[in-house]
């Protein structure tokens, strides 16, 4: 076991370096380069004013000092500091919102796990039936609605007409004087439609493919030999099927991270929740250079670790990985 | 030359058999019919807008600001009094390209990385596959909003960043394909008799991978018009005042309290398109799978 995860953390090593390769390309796409906001409309500004400037960021190197230097920076957590007004080091912005951001996602996880597993099986086993054609159109549904426009939709109808729940922020104005139960609840109560809305599109997609695995599953020979045996429906479905068809969930759970992490720009921009998915919008409006470079590695960073986790839970759940891989 | 035409005659009858046979199981799907019902319209829409539209989509009336859904405006006017409706039907020509243009960049570059990977193996073949895995884990809508950051926003840029970022998925199709076909016995053939790599890749091998290609391009475009639809709702798309369904949604959200029916139509324009395109390409996926075949 150790032998494979050693080996794994190795192979990561390309993958980070290719990450950071490609963001360093995204930020050498712009026309122009950084200097050009301080530099095009001062008139004040000689050429000799512009070598100065370019020479003291280092931009009249070559790239591949350039990506040596700014790698450096990176390994060392250090992204420079913010162009917002507040001027803060990006990394601290980024981490004091990657808890919120965190947090959603893996509530929506847990939601879409505790949904979508029971409704695949359900719609495998009663296949073509009512409940197994209402989850089919569902499905489409789910794969088809555009979040945001979803989450419209709810805030028209839990927010705005039926006043059940609030339709912004992370907190209440008054969050400071409650209770702590009272805290929990007024988060709780806030988190519930973001929840939901980033949810949405996996749950579909999981039931859809915990069905379609069950499926496989039952056509297996054991299943049929634990029939012939005369083992009861029940045990049959849920100990020696189930078991099985939930294995491959695991590396869906772990592919499924960067369009959660993605996804959060939209979700948290409508909800106004004060996450990294925020933070990413606010800077790309703004167009804070360091700040959109680190969410992005840091967003790419976290996809790596969320495989990793997916692959050794994988190879805990079956020692077939582990011993052949 | 007989001997040649015999033989143009009969693969041309070959031809007609699968692409008659794949016609029609497509005409028995009904859920694709009804996709390809959507698409048509759509691309209708977008060409007829000026005839569709009962109003110039910016035809501003400060009477009229806000009117809920009435018979003179079918899904009412927006916070400028413009017709909700008109800039629907006029929006459609954004995602109809948006759609094309940028499933057509992806295509292109999965099919040619996605060629060379499958046919070739090898180092080529690991490069890329890495190439594709790192790709794989910018969440995209992070990578697309961090181009748009650095480029701009526009509705070409959207396009060509949407291409982009989403040829990974075509990229590993392809080559899966490539490596099951280059084992089969005429491509071995082609090459014992000294074909050119040129000649097998485009002209033996390509055309019989082209099915699969074909599902996730349709469904591609489905997700094309989700992304554009999310970008421009975020101010980072299309840009005001030329209407997409996304950014009227922005309007919508503004005006969540008071107008209603800025929110929901244009939105449910935009799950109508995208499920036409979902329904169309599975239909095709069935229709094409000969597993399914009685």
């Amino acid at each position: 076991m150790g032998l494979y995860i050693l080996k794994r953390l190795l192979l990561m090593i390309p993958v980070l370096i290719g990450i950071t390769i490609i963001s360093f390309s995204v930020m050498k796409m712009a026309p122009g380069d950084p200097t050009s906001l301080l530099t095009d409309l001062n008139p004040n500004m000689n050429e000799e004013a512009v070598k100065r400037i370019r020479a003291h960021y280092g931009l009249d190197e070559p790239w591949y000092v350039q990506y040596g230097k700014w790698l450096r920076n990176m390994l060392m957590l250090d992204f420079g500091k913010s162009f917002a007004a507040d001027n803060r080091p990006v990394i601290d912005k980024i981490f004091e919102r990657i808890p919120i951001t965190l947090l959603i996602n893996l509530l929506s996880m847990i939601l879409i796990l505790g949904v979508a597993i029971p409704i695949g099986v359900m719609s495998a086993v009663k296949k073509d039936s009512l409940f197994d054609k209402g989850t089919t159109v569902f499905v489409f549904l789910g794969f088809a609605i555009p979040t945001f426009w979803l989450a419209l939709l709810l805030m028209i109808l839990f927010g705005v007409k039926l006043d059940w729940l609030p339709i912004s922020g992370f907190r209440s104005l008054n969050y400071a004087q409650l209770s702590l139960p009272e805290q929990i609840l007024d988060v709780a109560k806030h988190l519930i439609l973001p929840v939901f809305v980033s949810a949405f599109g996996g749950l579909a997609g999981m039931s859809r493919y915990m069905r379609s695995n069950m499926l496989e599953v039952i056509r297996q020979d054991y299943i049929t030999t634990a029939r012939a045996k005369g083992l009861d429906e029940r045990t049959v479905i849920f100990k020696h099927a189930l078991r099985n068809a939930l294995l491959p969930v695991i590396t869906i759970l772990g592919l499924s991270v960067p369009g959660l992490i993605g996804g959060s720009v939209i979700f948290e921009t409508i909800f106004a929740i004060p996450g990294m998915g925020q933070l990413f919008y606010q800077s790309v409006m703004m167009r804070d250079y360091p700040t959109i470079m680190g969410i992005l590695v840091i967003g790419a960073v976290l996809t790596l670790v969320g495989n990793l986790l997916a692959d050794l839970f994988y190879s805990l759940a079956d020692p077939r990985i582990r011993v052949a891989g | 030359m007989p001997a040649e035409i015999t033989r143009n005659r009969y693969i041309g009858a070959v031809i007609m058999r699968i692409t008659g046979d794949f016609t029609r199981r497509l005409a028995k799907n009904k859920m694709s019919m009804a996709g390809l019902f959507v698409v048509a319209a759509l691309f209708l829409t977008a060409i007829f807008a000026g005839y569709l539209a009962p109003y110039p989509p910016d035809e501003i009336n400060t009477t009229n600001i806000l009117v809920e859904p009435t018979r003179q405006h079918l899904l009412g006017t927006d916070i400028l009094g413009r017709d909700v409706l008109s800039r629907i039907i006029y929006g459609s020509g954004v995602s109809l390209s948006v759609g094309f243009v940028a499933v057509s960049i992806s295509t292109l570059i999965g099919l040619v990385l996605g060629a060379v990977s499958g046919y070739y193996s090898g180092i080529v073949d690991r490069i890329i596959m890495r190439f594709v895995d790192i790709m794989l884990c910018f969440p995209s809508f992070f990578l697309i909003l961090a181009v748009i950051a650095f480029v701009g926003p526009s509705i070409w840029n959207i396009m060509v960043v949407i291409g982009i970022t989403s040829w990974m998925g075509v990229t590993r199709l392809v080559r899966a394909e490539f490596l099951s076909i280059r084992e089969r016995e005429y491509v071995q053939a082609a090459i014992a008799q000294g074909a050119s790599d040129f000649r097998i890749i485009f002209l033996h091998i390509l055309p019989n991978a082209m099915a699969p290609v074909l599902v996730a391009a349709t469904l591609g475009v489905a997700s094309a018009v989700l992304i554009e639809s999310g970008l421009s709702f975020l101010g980072i798309g299309v840009q005001p005042p030329d209407p997409s369904w996304g950014n009227m949604l922005t309007e919508g959200k503004d005006n969540i309290e008071i107008a209603w029916w800025l929110s929901l139509f244009p939105g449910l324009a935009i799950l109508i398109t995208v499920m036409g395109y979902n329904l169309l390409g599975e239909g095709i996926r069935d229709s094409l799978d000969p597993r399914l075949r009685q």
